[in-house]
C-alpha cells in the first residue's frame, strides 16, 4: 500500500468512526481497562496510535477486530473523549464492507447453537462480523 | 398510565420469563404496557460507523410508531433498549442521517425523535417511584442478598444512554432494596459478561462471566438480577461459578406476588 | 474639527506580518481632520513615545489615534504620552489592530483592510472625544483577606508588617488550611506543621491581624479604596473571647460519632470540637448538625466541665460590617468528588483513598498517629498503588481540563516517604506524564526512582477490584504494551484539585471574573498576575490556578506588595469615564438604579422651570462619580435615553459604527 493509500483509508476509518485520535493524550486507560486484553493482538491504545499513524493495514489483519467485546469500557472511561471503540469498529467495518470478508457466514451457525442461547446473541455476532 | 412496549425478539423466544414477569409486574402496579404492532427487530448490536443507516430504520419504525400513538416507548432488554435510545439520539442530533433515513423510511410523518425511550427500570424508578413500589410489595424478599448486574449496555456510553452513574450506579440497588431483598454491591457488575463473543471465542466468554460471578460471589451475593437475555445465558452458561441467575422482572413479580400462576415452561 | 494624528504601531511582526501598516498609515491619512498620520515599529517604546509627542507638538493636534494592541494593554501608556505633550488624556482612542485584527488573520490583504476599517472608527470616535478630567476618593487603610489557609495567613503577615490592619475571614474554625493538614512537604521534606504554626502564631499576635474564624463574607459593597463589607460571625455556640482551649469540653462530650473532617473522615471527633492541636483560634466549636443539646435541648455536657464558662447555647450569628479598601480573594481548593471514577473503587473499599487522605495516614497527628495502615482492617500495606491524573487532563465534564500541577511531586513524596520508613513496601505509581518543573523537583522524582526503588510505570490504572481482602488493580504499563495485574493493599487517588464551592458567589459579590473553571482571573496572565480585572480585588494562592506551597507563599507576597502599594495613597484617582444623566431627560422610573452592580446611583426631587413661571419637583437620577465604575449597564436599561457614559456615548458608539459600515 502506497502511502497515499494509507493516508486515505486512515482517513475513512476516522471519518466513519467519528472520533479523533488527534485528542488522545496517550494515558492507555483504554487499554488499562480492556477486559479482552488478552485476546488483542493490538490493544486499545494502539487502535488509536496506529490509526492516527496511518497504518491502518496492520489493524485490519489484526485479531483484535474480532475480539473486542464493543463494552464500551474504553470509550466510558477514555479522559479524553477518544473513544476507542469507536475506531476498533470502524477497522472491522473497513474490512467486512470488502467483497468476501464476512467472518461469520450462516453456515457456520449450526453448530454454534445451543437450547439456551438466545437469538439476540446470533443477530449480534452476524451484525458485528458481516455485512 | 399506557406505554407503547418494544419486547423484542428475545424476549418472545428464549426469553419469556423477562417478558412474562414484566407484564405481570406492569399490571400489579396499575401500569398499561401495550406492544407496539407489528414491531421489528432492533438489531441487537448499535451501528456505531457514522455513515451506518439501513440498520437504524427497523429502530426508528418503531419509534415513529410509538409516536404516532402518542406514547413512550418502553424496552425491557437491555440491548434493544441501547440500540433504540442510541439511534433516537442519533435521529435528534445528527440532522444528515436523519434527513437520509427518512428519505429511506417514507413515512406518513417524517420522523425526528419525539419519543422518549425508557427502560422498565426507569419506569418504575421516574414513574411508579421506589418508595411507592415498596409499599405495594406483599413478599418482601428478606434476608435475600442480590448482587445488580448492569453490564454494558444499560449504562455505556453514559452521555447517550443518561440512564445512570456508568460507574457506581444505584438504580438496580435501588430495586433491590425496594422489593426488601439487600443489595450486595461488587466491582464488576459493570464489567462485561462477554456478550455476543459467546460465539466467537467462547473461551473469553467464560472468562468474562466467570470474573463477574467471582466478584459478587467475594462480596456476599446468593444471586445475580440482570434485563439482559445475553448476559443472563453467559452468566448462567459461561461462568465457572454457578450463581444463580435471573431476570429482575422475576423478583419483581414474586415480591408483588403475582409470580404463580400461569409460568412459562 | 479637530485636528487628528494617527500613529500606526507594528508591533515587530506582530502587526506587520498581517498587516500592511503602511498601507494603514496612508489610507488613514485622508481620513476627514487627520493632519499626520505615519507608522512605527514600537509605539510603545521610548522612541515611539517621543514621536507621538512632538507629533502632538508640531502638528498642533486635538486628538490622536493609536492603532496597536488591545487597550487593555498600552491604553495607560498612551494616555500618558499625550498628558506628556499637553494633550488631555482622554483625547487618545485606540484601534486594537492587533488582538482583535492581526493575530486572528493569515490574509494580509484581508488584515489590512480591516485595520483600515478599525482606525477609521477609532477617528470618528476621537472626533467626539471632550477632555475628561479624573476625579480623586479616599482610601480606607485597612484590608481584607478572604480565607486563611497558608495564601491568606502569609499575604496578612506582609500587609501587616507595613503597617496596615487586616482582617482574615475564614470560614472553618481555625485558620490554617489544607497545609494544616499535610504531612510533609516538597521537595525538602520538612514537616508542614513545623513551618506553618508558626506562622499562624504570628498572625494571632500581630496586633495588626484581627482573625475572624468561623465567619463568611456575606455582602461586598463600595469600590477599590471604599469598600464595605457584611461578614457574618457563624455562632460557635461557645464565647471565644472566654474559652481557654482547654479541651475538657471535647473530651466529655458524649457525641462521639461525629465525622471529623480535619481527618477527611477517617476518625470521629466529638460535637464540640477543636479541629487540631495547633488550631488558632485555639477555641472550642459547637457542631450543630450533631449536639444533642442543641438539638433535643437535653445534655448540657460541655457546659457543665467547663470551668471558665465560655458555652452559649443561645448564641446566633452576628453580623460585622466594615470598611476595607482592598480585599485579597486566598479561597484556595478542594479535592474533586470522585463519585464518577469509581471504576477505582473508591466508595467501595475504605482501602482505596485519596492523596490528601493519605497525608492524615501518615502525619503523627493522623487518626492511626503517623503509622500506615490499611483503613479497613488496621494491617501493615505491602504493595501500594498510586494512580496520578484522577480528574485532570481530562475533557469529560465529570474532570478538569487542567493539570492539577501539584500531584506528581506529592506523589512522589508519598511514595518515597512510604519506602523510607517501611523499606518492606512495594510502592507502584502510575503515571501518564511526570510533570516537575521547578527547583530541585525533577531530582526529587528521580530520587525517588533511583535511591527508593519506587516502581514508576508509564500507563493507567483502568479498574480496581476488592476481593478476598485485596485490591485486585487492573493498569497498562504502555512501555512494554502489557496489561498488569497486581494484587494490592492500597490504592492513593491523585484526586485533581478545584477551587474551593464558594469561590462563584464570593466573584459575583466582588465583580471579580472568574474562567470556565472557577478559577479567579488575573488582570494580565503575564504583568498582572495577582491583581483580578476589578480594581481593588488581589488574588493569592490556588484560587487563581493550581499552584505548590513556594509558589503560593510568593504569590501571597506579591499580592501582598500590590495592597500595600495601594494603601499608602490618600487619594485614587477615579475612572472619569462614568456616567451621568441628562436631567431634562430623566423620567425618574428606577431602571438604571436597579441594574447598577455598584450602588452608584440615588434619586433626587429637583426643582425645574416650568411653563408660565411654574415650578416642576421632578426626581431625577443622580450618579455618584466615585463609586461608578463605568459599567455603562445604566445607559442601555435607561428607557428615554438620558443616562450616557463619559468617554463611551452614545453618539460616539454610533459614530463608530457608521465609521464600520461606510
Amino acid at each position: 500500500m502506497t502511502d497515499t493509500n494509507a493516508r486515505q483509508l486512515a482517513a475513512e476509518v476516522i471519518r466513519i468512526s467519528g472520533a479523533d485520535p488527534k485528542k488522545c493524550m496517550k494515558c492507555g486507560k483504554c487499554t488499562a481497562t480492556c477486559p479482552a486484553f488478552e485476546e488483542m493482538d493490538y490493544h486499545p491504545h494502539q487502535f488509536v496510535d496506529l490509526v492516527d499513524k496511518g497504518q491502518v493495514e496492520k489493524l485490519m489483519n489484526a485479531k483484535g477486530i474480532w475480539t473486542c467485546l464493543s463494552c464500551f469500557a474504553c470509550l466510558e472511561r477514555c479522559p479524553r473523549m477518544v473513544e476507542p471503540a469507536r475506531l476498533i469498529e470502524a477497522v472491522r467495518v473497513a474490512v467486512i464492507r470488502q467483497q468476501g470478508m464476512n467472518h461469520l457466514k450462516p453456515q457456520d451457525i449450526p453448530e454454534l447453537l445451543d437450547e439456551n442461547l438466545p437469538q439476540q446473541a446470533i443477530t449480534s455476532a452476524f451484525r458485528k462480523y458481516a455485512k | 398510565m399506557v406505554f407503547s412496549y418494544f419486547p423484542g425478539c428475545t424476549l418472545k423466544t428464549k426469553a419469556k420469563d423477562l417478558d412474562l414477569y414484566t407484564r405481570k409486574s406492569s399490571e400489579a402496579l396499575g401500569l398499561t404496557l401495550e406492544e407496539l404492532p407489528e414491531w421489528q427487530c432492533c438489531g441487537a448490536v448499535y451501528p456505531q460507523p457514522r455513515d451506518e443507516i439501513a440498520t437504524k430504520l427497523s429502530s426508528i419504525r418503531s419509534l415513529a410508531a410509538a409516536r404516532d400513538l402518542g406514547r413512550d416507548l418502553v424496552t425491557v432488554c437491555s440491548a434493544c433498549h441501547h440500540v433504540i435510545k442510541r439511534v433516537n439520539r442519533d435521529v435528534q442530533t445528527d440532522a444528515d442521517m436523519a434527513f437520509k433515513a427518512n428519505n429511506y423510511l417514507q413515512l406518513e410523518t417524517p420522523y425526528h425523535g419525539e419519543t422518549r425511550v425508557l427502560h422498565y427500570l426507569e419506569v418504575l424508578r421516574d414513574v411508579v417511584g421506589f418508595d411507592r413500589l415498596a409499599e405495594r410489595v406483599v413478599h418482601p424478599l428478606k434476608g435475600r442478598k442480590i448482587g445488580a448486574y448492569y453490564g454494558c449496555l444499560l449504562l455505556r456510553p453514559s452521555r447517550e444512554m443518561e440512564f445512570d452513574n456508568p460507574e457506581n450506579p444505584t438504580i438496580l440497588e435501588d430495586f433491590i432494596r425496594a422489593i426488601g431483598a439487600e443489595p450486595v454491591l461488587y466491582a464488576n457488575r459493570n464489567e462485561c459478561c462477554g456478550g455476543y463473543i459467546t460465539l466467537e471465542d467462547r473461551p473469553l466468554a467464560v472468562k468474562r462471566a466467570s470474573a463477574v460471578t467471582a466478584s459478587a460471589r467475594a462480596q456476599g451475593a446468593e444471586c445475580l438480577i440482570t434485563a439482559c437475555p445475553l448476559c443472563l445465558y453467559n452468566l448462567r452458561e459461561n461462568a465457572r461459578d454457578h450463581l444463580e441467575i435471573c431476570y429482575f422482572t422475576e423478583l419483581l413479580a414474586e415480591a408483588l406476588g403475582v409470580k404463580e400462576g400461569g409460568g412459562p415452561q | 474639527m479637530q485636528r487628528i494624528g494617527v500613529f500606526v504601531c507594528w508591533c515587530g511582526t506582530n502587526i506587520a506580518a498581517t498587516v500592511d501598516v503602511e498601507a494603514v498609515a496612508e489610507a488613514l491619512s485622508h481620513e476627514p481632520g487627520v493632519v499626520y498620520s505615519t507608522n512605527y515599529q514600537y509605539m510603545c517604546s521610548q522612541a515611539g513615545q517621543d514621536m507621538i509627542r512632538d507629533a502632538i507638538r508640531e502638528y498642533q493636534l486635538g486628538g490622536i489615534v493609536i492603532c496597536s494592541c488591545s487597550p487593555r494593554m498600552h491604553e495607560t501608556t498612551f494616555r500618558k504620552t499625550a498628558e506628556r505633550a499637553g494633550l488631555n488624556p482622554y483625547m487618545v482612542e485606540i484601534a486594537n489592530i492587533r488582538e482583535q485584527c492581526s493575530w486572528i488573520h493569515k490574509d494580509k490583504a484581508t488584515g489590512t483592510e480591516k485595520a483600515i476599517i478599525l482606525g477609521r472608527a477609532a477617528i470618528a470616535k476621537v472626533h467626539l472625544n471632550a477632555p475628561l478630567i479624573a476625579g480623586e476618593s479616599p482610601v480606607t487603610k485597612r484590608a481584607l483577606v478572604i480565607g486563611g489557609g497558608i495564601a491568606g495567613i502569609q499575604t496578612a503577615l506582609d500587609i501587616a508588617d507595613a503597617g496596615f490592619p487586616v482582617d482574615i475571614v475564614e470560614k472553618k474554625p481555625t485558620i490554617g488550611g489544607k497545609m494544616a493538614q499535610i504531612d510533609k512537604t516538597f521537595p525538602t521534606l520538612d514537616c508542614a506543621a513545623c513551618i506553618l504554626t508558626p506562622k499562624m502564631v504570628d498572625a494571632a499576635q500581630n496586633e495588626n491581624i484581627r482573625i475572624l474564624s468561623y465567619s463568611e463574607v456575606e455582602s461586598v459593597k463600595g469600590f477599590v479604596g471604599n469598600f464595605h463589607v457584611t461578614i457574618r460571625r457563624k455562632a460557635r455556640y461557645v464565647k471565644e473571647d472566654v474559652c481557654t482551649g482547654c479541651g475538657l469540653c471535647t473530651e466529655k462530650c458524649p457525641q462521639k460519632k461525629v465525622p471529623n473532617e480535619f481527618n477527611l473522615g477517617l476518625d470521629n471527633r466529638r460535637a464540640i470540637y477543636i479541629p487540631f492541636a495547633q488550631a488558632v483560634p485555639k477555641v472550642a466549636t459547637i457542631d450543630p448538625g450533631y449536639c444533642t443539646m442543641l438539638k433535643t435541648g437535653k445534655c448540657g455536657v460541655c457546659a457543665k466541665v467547663c470551668t471558665a464558662g465560655a458555652i452559649d447555647y443561645k448564641q446566633q450569628d452576628t453580623f460585622l460590617e466594615e470598611e476595607y479598601g482592598a480585599i485579597v480573594v486566598a479561597t484556595g481548593f478542594n479535592p474533586i468528588k470522585l463519585d464518577r471514577y469509581e471504576e477505582y473503587a473508591y466508595a467501595q473499599s475504605p482501602d482505596v483513598v485519596t492523596s490528601l487522605e493519605f497525608e492524615r495516614l501518615m502525619n503523627a497527628a493522623g487518626p492511626t498517629g503517623g503509622t500506615l495502615l490499611r483503613p479497613s482492617d488496621g494491617q501493615h500495606p505491602h504493595t501500594l498503588v498510586f494512580v496520578q491524573c484522577v480528574g485532570s487532563r481530562e475533557t469529560r465534564d465529570c474532570g478538569k481540563p487542567y493539570c492539577s500541577k501539584i500531584c506528581c511531586m506529592y506523589t512522589a513524596k508519598h511514595a518515597m516517604l512510604c519506602r523510607e520508613k517501611y523499606p518492606d513496601t512495594e510502592v507502584y505509581v502510575f503515571y501518564i506524564d511526570v510533570r516537575t518543573p521547578g527547583k530541585n523537583f525533577d531530582e526529587f522524582y528521580r530520587r525517588a526512582v533511583e535511591e527508593y526503588g519506587v516502581h514508576y510505570i508509564k500507563g493507567m490504572v483502568g479498574k480496581v477490584i476488592p476481593e478476598g481482602g485485596k485490591l485486585k488493580v487492573q493498569a497498562a504499563d504502555l512501555l512494554s504494551n502489557e496489561q498488569l495485574h497486581i494484587d494490592a493493599d492500597m490504592v492513593i487517588l491523585a484526586a485533581a484539585i478545584e477551587p474551593d464551592e464558594s469561590a462563584r458567589s464570593l466573584a459575583t459579590m466582588l465583580t471579580a471574573s472568574m474562567d470556565t473553571n472557577d478559577f479567579f482571573t488575573e488582570a494580565h496572565p503575564k504583568l498582572r498576575p495577582v491583581e483580578s480585572p476589578t480594581a481593588g480585588i488581589f488574588l493569592s494562592g490556588v484560587c487563581q490556578g493550581p499552584k505548590d506551597i513556594p509558589e503560593t507563599v510568593a504569590q501571597a507576597g506579591a499580592a501582598a506588595s500590590k495592597v500595600i502599594g495601594l494603601l499608602v495613597k490618600d487619594k485614587l484617582t477615579c475612572n472619569p469615564c462614568v456616567a451621568e444623566a441628562d436631567e431634562l431627560m430623566c423620567n425618574g422610573c428606577s431602571s438604571c438604579e436597579k441594574v447598577c452592580p455598584y450602588g452608584a446611583i440615588t434619586y433626587q426631587d429637583k426643582e425645574f422651570r416650568g411653563p408660565n413661571r411654574t415650578t416642576l419637583l421632578r426626581r431625577v437620577a443622580q450618579v455618584n462619580p466615585a463609586v461608578c465604575q463605568g459599567c455603562g449597564a445604566c445607559t442601555v436599561a435607561c428607557p428615554s435615553g438620558a443616562m450616557d457614559l463619559k468617554g463611551f456615548s452614545t453618539s460616539q458608539i454610533m459614530a463608530e459604527v457608521d465609521a464600520i459600515c461606510k
